[in-house]
């Protein structure tokens, strides 16, 4: 009997399989959604102090609190993609009424201010998330990741990993000006 | 006109699959001539209508008839003619009408080739395999018509993907489609001895030729989706453990466990139950990835269109398909006997072994493909990526890799593990000193690549080594062994020569991920970069105009030591149409390396984002691939398995040259 059921065993395992399937096929499902909790909240509460070397200040969360937008961009060094990015964020950082502010996570402070010397530095200010304890409260992913951060200090809208010039010019720059006061 | 002759013939082939699918299958079971006869015929006619409904399709698409909605969508009027014929397969519907057409074409090739199977398993299987015909059939002609009008016809179309604009890609789908429905037969003789109740030797027979064509296949096919992804996506990455490459390398993994149990069965009368599993479940893999690449079930960078209303008809094709061959399975198969025992270490156990391995890395990616799945119904959401791969599949890697140099060196029934083992002392030896050059040239590196390197001479040496013993190399004249060489049955050359590409391939895999050096930076042109002991001279960029794209090419002066390498030119394209960008790499291989150059966006200040990589033995995965479907093609052209070649020939009686005890069975 035993042996006859274990047979069974095949079909029964495609039909769970199927079930999740036919779960799956709901059209007001999207996979591709990578749910942040922080939408429409609050930055998380925070002061980072300034990056040594890089000659711009750090920053905390009443500093976008401030009335303007604010692009938050998390990078390291170390991080090649942030790299590819680089270019897109220096372009950014050039538009009128654009704020790019940086956290710079998990990284040496002297290798930070050497990579921005050598690379450039787009941002007006730049915290030092040596510990990487802020990075978590906003809840990054992974380096790079970019913030949309209104008026009001309430986070608008998260991109993960390296900005593209077509994310640039087909999701943040018509958010920020439709968030613009 | 063309469209509609087309059209017809669709619906013409919908009509002959409903009388395949039903009279041979009834008349098997009720001992009439005339219906089993009808199952050859009919099959030859499906395979011809498929034929005019695909060439219609394809003049559609070569003379630019945008009044077809698929056209309108996929292609352009200053398209490259090359792309005008790859834009028929590179959309949902013509992808789905080319499935069609493989899967006729094997049953037609059935129908042609098989004469010397028995009548009533002929008929069951061909009537099997419409049965999976009139599935796709409804499913073409219901939700996804490729010959569906517009009105007006609009002027111009809105182009082809320029990512699939591609010579690469052009043999890509095709060859994986023909591996995907290849195991269709497999499957289909799987069906049909369930509903006959017999498996015997010469079943296995039939299967193997079928199951190693479609094996061929996928193996190409898969190959040449990574070299695509390695030259066209521009990171240097040549796998990227995403779920459509996933749903294809499933049905390989299984694939590969059928092949080699179909050897058992054919040679000891064994393993019947496992094996019939092995072909519905390959093939049930290859229709689970259909389903999942067309319902935008998970996120792909390879998805279709998607649309829910085609995800729920083939999740019931599935539900009827993989539901009912398995329904089939455990009503029947417990009444399947089995033949030849055997003790544990012998050529039959080695080849349990495989089929386990096999099973489990097959469950491994499942469970890393649909994992996300199941959790995100339970509330979480998840990404599996290439960490969850590597601590997992590759440790069920090791041990077949492991076990692939001892398996083919046991005797059947019962083997002495130690005798085996000492015929491979020349082969651990030759894996010691690769392991010690390897950590030498690369200063300790990363340990696990270092054993990889040493698994793959192991693999590698151990395979020329069973093949030089059976020829008795250097222990007999040079003559002499060449004589043995020219009468070893080609199967035996075939399977050296998959498992040692094999072996070239894990050496690719295992170097280029672990000792790649890359450089990405912001250059300026007049400016040189070193990287892995070349140098690379920024020349700058100039503007190119391609046919229905323009594009900047920048130019980079290779040298090393002083002396000239290469010139390399990357492009970056604009397609006229889409408004896509793409990276167009451009490589330089010496064999033993590629140097891999893209360039990026510009910084505005008139640097450009370059990125380049150094990518040791990367080539020799695809060399190791190809030396695996030259093997393949050769075992596939082994008498023994020769498609249509009679099995109870005189010949055959006559000269029984093979030697071997299984092959007179």
């Amino acid at each position: 009997m035993l042996r006859k059921s274990i047979f069974f065993l095949p079909i029964l395992t495609f039909f769970v399989v199927g079930g999740y399937f036919y779960w799956g096929l709901d059209p007001n499902r999207n996979p591709a959604s990578i749910p942040s909790v922080m939408i429409d909240k609050d930055v998380p509460v925070f002061d980072l102090p300034r990056l040594e070397g890089s000659g711009v200040v750090g920053f905390g969360s009443d500093d976008l609190r401030q009335g303007t937008v604010t692009l938050v961009n998390a990078f390291s060094s170390w991080c090649l993609p942030c790299l590819a990015e680089h270019p897109v964020l220096t372009e950014l950082a050039k538009r009128n009424g654009i704020r790019l502010y940086g956290i710079n996570y998990k990284d040496k402070p002297e290798d930070a201010a050497a990579w921005l010397r050598e690379h450039g530095n787009p941002y007006a200010r730049i915290g030092a998330d040596t510990s990487g304890r802020v990075a978590i409260d906003w809840g990054v992913y992974g380096v790079p990741e970019t913030y949309v951060v209104d008026g009001n200090g309430r986070i608008r809208y998260r991109h993960i990993g390296p900005l593209d010039l077509a994310a640039m010019n087909e999701i943040i720059l018509p958010l920020i000006s439709e968030l613009k006061p | 006109m063309t469209a509609e002759i087309g059209h017809f013939a669709l619906i013409l082939a919908l009509l002959v699959a409903i009388v395949q699918s039903s009279l041979p299958m009834i008349g098997a079971a009720q001992g009439r001539p005339a219906w089993i006869a009808l199952s050859r015929p009919s099959a030859i006619l499906l395979f011809a209508l498929i034929v005019l409904a695909f060439a219609a399709l394809t003049h559609s698409f070569v003379t630019s008839d945008f009044s077809l909605a698929v056209v309108y969508r996929n292609s352009h009027s200053a398209k490259p003619l090359l792309y005008k014929i790859t834009g028929v397969w590179g959309n949902h519907e013509g992808s789905m009408l080319l499935w069609v057409l493989i899967l006729t074409g094997f049953g037609a090739a059935v129908a042609g080739f098989g004469r010397n199977l028995p009548p009533s398993l002929q008929a069951r299987v061909l009537s099997v395999q419409a049965m999976i015909t009139l599935g796709f059939l409804a499913f073409l002609l219901f939700t996804s018509n490729p010959f569906e009008r517009m009105f007006p016809a609009p002027l111009d179309g809105r182009d082809l993907n320029p990512l699939l604009q591609d010579p690469g890609l052009a043999f890509h789908p095709p060859m994986l489609y023909t591996g995907y429905v290849g195991f269709s037969i497999a499957f289909s003789f799987a069906v049909a001895a369930l509903i006959e109740g017999k498996v015997d030797a010469a079943w296995a027979r039939w299967v193997r030729p079928w199951t190693l064509a479609a094996w061929i296949a996928l193996t190409a096919g898969i190959a040449l989706g990574s070299w695509w992804a390695y030259y066209e996506l521009g990171w240097g990455g040549w796998w990227f453990w995403d779920p459509v490459e996933n749903v294809s390398f499933m049905p390989w993994l299984m694939g590969t466990a059928l092949l080699h149990s179909a050897i058992v069965v054919e040679k000891r009368d064994s393993l019947k139950v496992w094996t019939i599993l092995l072909a519905i479940l390959t093939f049930s893999l290859s229709l689970i990835g259909t389903f999942i690449v067309r319902s935008g079930l998970l996120t792909s960078v390879h998805a279709f269109a998607t649309d829910p209303e085609r995800g729920l008809f083939i999740l019931l094709l599935l539900s009827i398909a993989i539901g009912g061959s398995l329904l089939l399975f455990a009503l029947r198969a417990p009444a399947l006997t089995s033949g030849g025992l055997f003790s544990p270490i012998s050529r039959e156990g080695a080849l349990v072994l495989n089929n386990l391995l096999l099973t489990v890395a097959t469950f491994v990616v499942f469970v890393g493909t649909l994992g996300p799945l199941l959790l995100e119904a339970a509330g979480t959401k998840l990404s599996v990526g290439a960490p969850y791969y590597n601590a997992v599949f590759i440790p069920v890697m090791v041990p077949l890799v492991a076990f692939m140099a001892i398996g083919p060196m046991m005797p059947w029934k019962r083997a002495e593990l130690g005798a085996v083992l000492s015929r491979l002392k020349f082969a651990g030896l030759m894996s010691l000193i690769a392991i010690l050059t390897t950590a030498y040239l690369q200063d300790g590196g990363p340990v696990l690549a270092v054993a990889a390197i040493g698994f793959a001479v192991w693999l590698f040496v151990g395979a020329l080594v069973e093949w030089t013993d059976r020829i008795r190399l250097f222990r007999v004249p040079l003559a002499e062994s060449l004589n043995r060489a020219i009468r070893l049955p080609r199967s035996a050359h075939g399977m050296t020569l998959a498992h040692a590409g094999l072996a070239v391939a894990i050496a690719g895999m295992t170097a280029s991920a672990a000792w790649k050096t890359e450089d990405i930076r912001v250059s300026r042109p007049g400016e040189t970069i070193e990287v892995a002991g070349y140098s690379y001279l920024f020349e700058g960029l100039r503007p190119v105009q391609g046919p229905n794209y323009s594009a900047e090419e920048g130019s980079f002066l290779v040298t090393r030591d002083g002396r000239f390498v290469a010139k390399l030119t990357p492009q970056k394209r604009l397609y006229d149409v889409q408004k896509m960008p793409t990276t167009e790499a451009a490589i330089h291989t010496t064999g033993l390396e590629d140097l891999y150059v893209v360039v990026g966006d510009p910084d505005g200040k008139g640097g450009w984002t370059t990125r380049i990589f150094h990518e040791p033995l990367v080539p020799w995965i695809w060399a190791g691939c190809l030396i695996m479907v030259i093997g393949g093609l050769f075992s596939l052209s082994d008498r023994r398995l020769r498609i249509g070649a009679p099995v109870r020939s005189k010949k055959w009686q006559t000269k029984p040259e093979t030697g071997q005890v299984g092959a007179q069975a």
